[in-house]
Parts: structure tokens; sequence; C-alpha cells
């Protein structure tokens, strides 16, 4: 399982890439792309759409399950990954590349996990 | 296999109309301009395409179809017969009343008899389907509560066990859905169910026997605890097989009940559909009902709107030739026949339970009704055969798997519903090769994992197909 | 008394005796005493020959018509018999939704045909696997039209009353609003359309032909509909897309019809068909089931259910619809329909409807009745009658003829088809000349 050290996590396995100009990447983890198995679909939400950390965004589809994705933060998308719409094995492929919206206008609820702590929930998580 | 596309010969077909005896028109419209390909093919070549492709399905008349939920019992072949009567098949719906008697009698009766058999007043045959018959009633369900002003009733209360088809359709009318967690043998825990309700419930969506096979004992306190908060009762009689004629929806506190002809009454599937599903309720629900009742006074039928009807869930009186098909059925059982069916279809589940539990370790232990649910989640963990797995090397023996994965509170679950049109002898058969199947996992799990091995395919690829969809062939320009 | 168990008493005995139990009693121990039947109070069975008997009596309680002139959904065409030897063959009659690919591809693949037809027919780039009846199939695609920004679904007046219906109790569901589009001369009025598009229009419905048989302006109504950003849902009988302008060629976004002139009889209403096919981009708002081509593990072709995350079995409360069960046999029956017919057969079929419309409206108006709309018509038209139509309708039943669909006092809407012959419809004529004295 691939963490990296520069993103901050959610407990429901989503990541959150603060940039420098203020505006978040969110994608999903490793873990999580490892659990859905392999993605058909991303159901991309619309740029412009406001989201609320904890709460679901958008969704994604493996062959037989259907899973939401909550916001790591809250804010409002500024940009989709369109690329995602056509290709959505991206995610398999790379999660932390394949970022699924940028959120601008951020405000940060202070409940993200930093890569250390995220690693030994995953891996609780992952026992159960 | 080739697609008929591919068989298709341009000049091929045969000659089906006469010449034109009157004037040619030329519309004045504009007109289609891309070429029209469908097929052209002998009759006999058309004949023989169809005839290869059943042979790659897998019908009740092939074999052993014990696929939980569906409720695949055979289909008596005078049904069929009795379905293809020109007397039926050639009625317009249209027709006047007076011209359709034939056809108005057989939906009277069948809505009588259906009547009967749930506990309820009134029935309409309009709906297409089960999940229709489920839009159709909470539909009465809303409309009753605004009918009386109580508008903020706006929450359908599900169990987490449930049908997927139960919270679609409360969405579909406009719900907000209340799921509430089910005991691990799938029935309702009383506490939380007291902790869902309140003056925004509008009404509950229950099956019973539920969707793992057990009878909820608990069922008058359940309805009445709905009926308490001011909500009404939904039956969905996906699992009507098991009771029917030994007890009654309307006896257990339900309002409204939608039965499935193409399960419970012997309609056959045809591959996905059509299907039927009858809308029941209580007379106080009766004025919304949609489309038009058939009313019997001095042996005339006619057809009548229901005052505050909810309008029209689809075109004119329904399937109309699957009601003929469930009606030819229910003469044929009556009274005795309805209660002996399903008392069978327990006692087959129970049997073929019992047969295999020491390896197929039941989601709950005990009396079963007419289906039960094994979990694979200890084989999977020990020997690395999932439910999947399981169900595909019973391919390679000729029986249609149990339904996988539902319901979704067990865990690799199968789910079994042998019915009571199957004997001991294939019961006993099919036990023998699960026993088989068992000990393959144990000794040459790989050997499962590559089933099936005798079917027209192997696995498919399904996350290509979902991944860059290709829903049609495209035809040579 | 008719019964499909097999069990004989001794091997019941032995059944209950292997689960633990001595009678059948045991087995509903959990079901409560007070609630439990004791009778139930049905007729007592019957053998298989008293149940024909009986149903038998039940269908000669119809008068089946020898000539039929109505319509209004519900459309006697000819059916070649190999379609219906072929949707009897008992593998496709007895099977369920394909869900076990390996042993389905009967199925998946008479499907895959299926939707490649309606694709063929409609000019659209993709079909689900069927819906209940053409008026759900409009319903349906009026709910995939909707999103956040725009609710309000737009129905033309001129559209089948049943279809308008659906579509009004499927939205007194889901809690969206419904304006009707006035009718003008049979067709959909385009001022009035025009007017009442605005920026919370989702879609709008209209079908081709007119429920009273006119040729609607599609091209007009697209360029209105889409002017205003809703999206254009056309209904199409499926006779009229062999020779009109298709709703791919027109730029509709979804097509819809009801499928039951294509090889299946009327049948008092059903089981129909309804067909829906998308553009590209409403794919996964189709609703139902869809299937798709792919390979298996060793390379080969095959066929399975696809997009299945769309459905409500995974999606639950969030799904799009509810649907299940189809109508996957009548698809199959239309599909072999349209094989037999072939492209030239479906398409003569086509213009000897309209051609025995067209001769038919012509001596109705010579008998008296002409005809209430202007401009091009199908195979449907609406006359009025200068005597009350019950009388000529009365008239035509005594000669074993089902007469056209009275909509009014003094108002019928006729239908012909390549079934009805010259004689036929002269001796109609006569029979109304009778009745009207012109």
């Amino acid at each position: 399982m691939k963490i990296l050290s520069n993103l901050k996590y959610t407990k429901t396995h989503e990541w959150a890439k603060f940039e420098n100009d203020g505006t978040v990447l969110a994608g999903l983890t490793d873990f999580a792309q490892e659990h859905l198995g392999d993605l058909v679909f991303v159901n991309l939400p619309e740029v412009g759409d406001s989201v609320t950390a904890g709460e679901p965004f958008c969704d994604v589809e493996s062959v037989k399950a259907v899973s939401d994705v909550y916001a790591p933060v809250s804010g409002e998308i500024i940009e989709v990954n369109e690329a995602l719409a056509d290709n959505p094995a991206l995610i398999n492929e790379d999660p932390y590349d394949a970022w699924l919206v940028k959120i601008g206008s951020v405000e940060d609820n202070g409940e993200l996990l930093d890569a250390a702590a995220y690693d030994t929930f995953a891996k609780e998580e992952a026992e159960d | 296999m080739k697609l008929i596309f591919e068989r298709s010969i341009p000049g091929h077909g045969q000659t089906l109309l006469p010449h034109c005896d009157v004037p040619e028109i030329t519309l004045d419209a504009p007109g289609r301009e891309t070429p029209l390909h469908l097929a052209e093919l002998s009759e006999n070549d058309l004949s023989r395409h169809f005839t290869e492709l059943s042979k790659q399905v897998h019908g009740v008349n092939c074999g052993f179809y014990p696929l939980g939920s569906c409720t695949m019992k055979y289909s008596p072949k005078l049904d069929e017969d009795m379905a293809a009567l020109p007397g039926f098949t050639d009625i317009h719906p249209l027709q006047p009343a007076h011209t359709a008697q034939g056809c108005l009698h057989v939906l009277h009766e069948a809505a009588q008899q259906l009547c009967v058999i749930t506990g309820m007043d009134e029935m309409t045959m309009q709906p297409a389907a089960g999940a229709h018959g489920e839009f159709t009633g909470l539909l009465l369900i809303k409309s009753y509560h605004r009918s009386r002003g109580d508008d903020k009733r706006t929450k359908i209360i599900v169990p987490d066990s449930a049908h997927g088809t139960n919270p679609a359709s409360a969405s579909m009318a406009g719900f907000t859905i209340v799921n509430v967690p089910s005991r691990a043998d799938g029935c309702v825990d009383l506490e939380k169910l007291k902790a869902a309700v309140g003056d925004d419930t509008a009404g509950l969506m229950l099956t019973n026997p539920n969707t793992v096979g057990l009878f909820d004992k608990n069922i008058l306190e359940i309805t009445k605890i709905i009926h308490d908060a001011g909500g009404l009762n939904y039956y969905d009689g996906a699992n009507l097989n098991a009771v029917m004629g030994i007890v009654r929806p309307g006896d257990m506190g339900f309002d409204v009940v939608h039965v499935n002809l193409h399960k419970t009454f012997a309609t056959p599937h045809g591959g996905g559909g059509p299907g039927s599903g009858p809308v029941g309720c209580k007379a106080f629900l009766a004025d919304f009902l949609p489309g038009q009742v058939v009313r019997c006074a001095d042996g005339v039928y006619t057809l009548s709107t229901p005052e505050k009807s909810i309008g029209c869930v689809r075109g004119f009186h329904g399937n109309f030739l699957v009601a003929v098909k469930a009606l030819t059925y229910l003469m044929m059982l009556g009274r005795e026949g309805v209660p002996e069916a399903a008392r069978n279809a327990v006692l087959n589940a129970n049997y073929l339970m019992h047969r295999i539990k020491g390896s197929y370790p039941p989601a709950v232990d005990g009396i079963c009704m007419h289906e039960f649910v094994a979990s694979m989640d200890k084989a999977k963990h020990e020997f690395g055969v999932s439910a999947t797995d399981v169900a595909k090397a019973m391919l390679d023996y000729g029986i249609h798997p149990p339904t996988m994965y539902f319901p979704l509170i067990v865990h690799e679950a199968l789910m079994f519903e042998p019915t009571e049109t199957e004997s001991k002898a294939t019961l006993d058969e099919t036990a023998d090769i699960l026993l088989e199947i068992m000990e393959r996992a144990k000794s040459d799990p790989d050997s499962l994992h590559a089933a099936p091995l005798t079917a027209p395919i192997g696995r498919p690829d399904e996350v290509t197909a979902a991944r860059q969809p290709v829903t049609r062939y495209v035809f040579e320009q | 008394m008719g019964t499909f168990v097999p069990h004989t008493p001794e091997e019941q005995r032995a059944m209950l005796q292997a689960i633990g139990l001595d009678s059948f009693d045991g087995l509903y121990a959990d079901v409560p005493a007070g609630v439990r039947l004791t009778d139930l109070p049905l007729p007592s069975g019957m053998s298989e020959l008293e149940a024909r008997r009986t149903m038998e009596e039940m269908a000669a309680e119809n008068f089946r018509f020898r000539h039929i002139f109505r319509g209004a959904g519900a459309y006697c065409h000819y059916i070649p018999s190999v379609v219906k030897q072929i949707a009897s063959k008992e593998e496709f009659v007895t099977a369920y939704t394909p869900y076990q690919a390996e042993i389905s591809q009967g199925v998946l693949q008479s499907i895959f045909e299926y939707q490649t037809m309606i694709c063929d027919l409609t000019g659209m780039d993709v079909s689900n696997a069927s819906v209940y009846d053409g008026c759900t199939a409009a319903a349906e695609a009026a709910a995939m039209c909707r999103d956040r920004k725009r609710g309000v679904v737009l129905v033309s007046a001129a559209a089948h009353p049943y279809a308008r219906k659906t579509i009004g109790t499927y939205c007194f569901g889901s809690g969206a609003e419904v304006v009707t589009v006035p009718e003008k001369d049979g067709r959909t009025d385009l001022e009035a359309l025009k007017e009442l598009l605005n920026d919370q229009s989702a879609c709008f419905y209209f079908q081709q032909p007119s429920f009273f048989g006119c040729i609607e302006d599609a091209d007009a109504i697209c360029a209105l509909v889409h002017e205003a950003g809703a999206k254009l849902i056309m209904g199409s009988y499926p006779m009229a897309l062999a020779l009109l302008k298709t709703p791919g060629e027109v730029g509709a976004d979804v097509a819809v019809g009801e499928g039951q002139p294509l090889g299946l009889s009327v049948a008092f209403g059903g089981p129909y068909l309804g067909f829906m096919a998308a553009g590209g981009a409403l794919t996964r708002k189709l609703p139902g089931r869809i299937v798709g081509q792919t390979v298996d593990d060793q390379g080969r072709r095959a066929f399975v259910l696809t997009l299945q995350a769309r459905e409500q079995h995974i999606r639950r409360e969030k799904a799009g619809s509810n649907i299940c069960s189809n109508e996957a046999l009548c698809a199959l029956t239309a599909t072999a329909y349209l094989a037999a017919m072939g492209p030239e057969g479906f398409r003569e079929a086509a213009r000897q409807s309209v051609a025995k419309a067209h001769y038919l409206e012509k001596k109705l108006s010579d008998a008296g009745l002409k005809r209430i709309h202007s401009g091009e018509f199908f195979n449907e038209f609406v006359t009025s009658t200068p005597v009350p139509a019950a009388d000529i309708l009365a008239a035509l039943e005594d000669r074993d003829y089902l007469g056209g669909l009275p909509l009014g006092k003094n108002e019928i809407l006729w239908c012909a088809t390549e079934k009805n012959t010259a004689a036929e419809i002269d001796e109609l004529a006569e029979i109304v000349k009778e009745v009207t004295g012109a």
C-alpha cells in the first residue's frame, strides 16, 4: 500500500494535496483503489459545485459496486479531471496522480490525517 | 456464434405481403435519409439462427434453476396455450367494453382471486412488473397522506436487508429513505424501528419472509408500530410463494401489496420479462388506484376510473396475457393447490438446506421459508473459493446457480430457492453435486477458479465491457 | 385439482423426517397462530381439461372483429408465422434475466441484436434492453433528462393521452412540474412551445406522428427545444421510422416508442414493448438493462449485462430508475419480426399502411366524413361525423367492423395498416354511407 508523505488523508480513504495557491487537489488513495477493484466509471461533479468536508461529492463505479467519494475539505470545485471520464483506469494505475477535483475557497475542518496516522488507520482497517 | 447481421445476405428474405391494392402515396414530409439495415435472411436461416441462440440459454425447461428470490418454478404449458387463444390475442385494448367482456372477465377474476390470497379489497392489474408495482403502491401511500393534508409524511422506512428496488422505488415516488439496520437474521430490529418512526413516517416497505428466508415472527408488532405512528405498511410480494394460502399480508397489518405473477403465479420470465406486478390495497386506498378498474354487476363487466386516481403507470390494462396465464394457473391450483404449493416450496428449501448445510453453512440455522441463504465466507477464507467460484462450478453440472451476493448483510451469500415444482430426486442430485463442489474446493480450488469449462463461453471480461461499452453492432456503410 | 408438486406422500414424509419434523405445520411455527388461515376461499382446483374449457369460454365472451380500423396506440400489423414460432421457444420463454452470462449467451446476444436494430431504426447511438411499454418509455425518458438546474417537463398535447398521463403520474412521484404544450391542427403548437420553453425546461416530449396521425414538423420542434437549452424526447411509431426522418436525423436526445407494432399482437393492451435509445452522451442515464460486447477468458466474443452500477440493485435509492424486469421476450419478438421483414419488407408494410390510410381517408370523405386537420398524415387521421359517431360505429360493429376510436360525440380517429384490403375499405365506406346518407 502506497502512501505519500506530502499528502493529507481522510478516514474514508481520500487524499488531499494542499497547493501553494491555496487550492486543494483531491483523489482516492491506493488503499481505496485496491479495495474497489477495477474502476469502470467516475461520476465527476461539476465545476462550481460546493462541497462540504466529510460529505460525498461524486461516486466511482466498479463492475458490481458504486462508492461515494467524500470531500476532504469544504470549498468550491474549480476544476475536474476530465481525463478520468474517458479513462477511469488511471485511478487504478496511479491513484496519487489521478486527482479527481481541484477545490478552491478551501476551509479545512482540521480532521485530516497525516501520512503516518493514515498508515496506522488503514492497516487497522485492513485487518478487520 | 454469428450475429444475425453477420448472416445477412442482401436480397434474401421471403414474400410476406401481397402487392398493394390501393394507389401508392408519396408522403409530403421529410423522409428518412440514412439506410435501414436490419437483417436479410431466408426464413430457414432466420429460424436456425434463433434455434442456435436458444441452445445457448438455460431456462427452467433445461434444468434446475434455484435462483433465490426469483421463484423459478415450472410454468404449466396450458398457460401458454391459453395466452395464445385468438379470442384473447386479437382483442383491441380500446374495443367497446361490451365486445371485450371475456378480457374484462379475466382481469376481474384474476384480481378477485389475488385479493383473496393477499387479503386485500381491491387490485389493479396495470403495473407491468414487481418494481413497477412498488412504485404504484408507494404513490397510493403518498396520495393517501396528501388527501388528509398530512404533507409532512415524507419518509419511507426500508430495512437494509431489502431488495434494491425498494429504496429505488421509494425514491422515484419522491420519498426520503430511512434505512433501518436489520438483525443478523434479516428480521426487523424492533427497537431500531421504534426509534426510526415519527410523524414524518409515510410508511414501511417489507418482505416477509425476509430476504434471509425467515418469517419475521414479530410481524404483527412491526406493522402496529408503523400504524401507531400514522404510517402505512407496504408488503413486497417477492416472497409470497412461501406463505400463499397460509397467511395473508392483509391479515398481518399490511395496507398495500404487490404480487409478482411471474414469480408466485408461475408465469414464465421470458429472459427478463414480461412480468406483471398487480397491486392490491385495502378499501380506504381504492380511490387512488391507477388506470381503470373492472366492475361487475349482473354478470356485465364495465371499466371505471377511480375517483382520485393517481393516473396511469403505463398504457391500457397492464400485461393482459400474463394475467391470462396466472389465472389459468390459479384455476388449476384452487383452494387446495395454492397452500399446497407454498408448503412444498418451504419443504423443498428446508430439505435442500438440510442436505448441504454441513458444507454450505446457512446464514441462520433452523427452519427456513421457501429459500435460504448460505455463506461462503468460511470457504473463501480457508480455501480461497468464493461464492462466484461455486456458482460458476455449478454451471458445469447443468444447474443454474443461486442468487449471488444478496442479501448484502450476509458475506459471500448464495441464496437458494428450489421452488415446489422440483422433485426429491432433483434436490438429492443437486445436493450431491454441491457437496462434491465443496470437496473440490478443498482439494483442488484452482479447478473452481477455472470454471466453467463446458459452458458456451468462459468467464467474460466485465471490466472491459463497462469501461468501453460496445452496445450494438456497427454496420458496414 | 391440478398440482405441479411432484412429490408422493411417502416422499414428503421422508423429507419432513429428514429435517426433523413430523408434519407440515412445523414449517410455519413462526407464523402467529391468530392470523394463520384455516381455509382459502377460492374455487376448488381444476384438471387441465376443465381449466382449458373455462378459459376458452372466457375467450369466447369476447367479440373478435374480423375487420379492424382502430389504432390509437395498439396496431394490427401482419405477424409472420416464423416470428411466433421463434418467440415460443421454451428456452427463451422460461429463462430469467441473463445474470449468468456463461449460460445465457442466447438471450444476451438476442438483446444485443435488438439494441442494434433499435439504433438502426431510430438513428441513435445506444439502446437499452427495453422497458414496459411506450408510455413508460416516455416517462423514463423525461426522468433521465431532468437535472438539478432544469426540472420542468414539457409534453405535447398532441401526444398519446396515456403517454401524457403516465408522464404525469411518474412526475407526481418525483415532484417534477409538467407543462402541457397545446395542440393546434392536430400537432404541437409551435408558437406556444416557444413561449413555454425557458431556462427551467428539462425536456419536451412529442410523438411522430401525433396521436391524431398528423406528421409533426420535427425539425422546427428540435430547433426550438435546443435553442432553449432543453432536451428533445421524440416518440416514434416504429413503422414511421422506415419512412420519415429519424430521431437521430432530427437531432433528438432520446428516442422512445411503443414497439407493439413490431410483431406483437394487440392482446388487450399487453404485453407490449417500450423502446428507448439515446445519443452517446446520455448512455449512463439510460434506465434498465443494457447488454455489451466483450470477450471471455479465452478471447472469444461474449455478451454481458453491462453498466450495471447505474441500476437499482447496486445504486439503490440513488438509481435513476427502479426498473429491473423488462419486456425481454417482446424485444426478442421484435428482433425476429424485423429480421423476418427485412428492410424492404418493413418499408413495404409502412408504405402500404400509409397508402391504405390515405385510400380510407378518401373513401370516408366521399361518405361524408371529412378529415378535420390539414397537412400530411401517416396511417391515422381524425374525421368529423355528420351523425353521431356512435351511430356509425354501431352500424360497423353489426357488420363485424371495429371502426375508429371515437374522440368525441362527432369525431373519430381512424387507422389502417397493410392488413386492410381495398375491398374491406370499400365495404366499410358503403356501411358508413348507409348511416350518413351521403
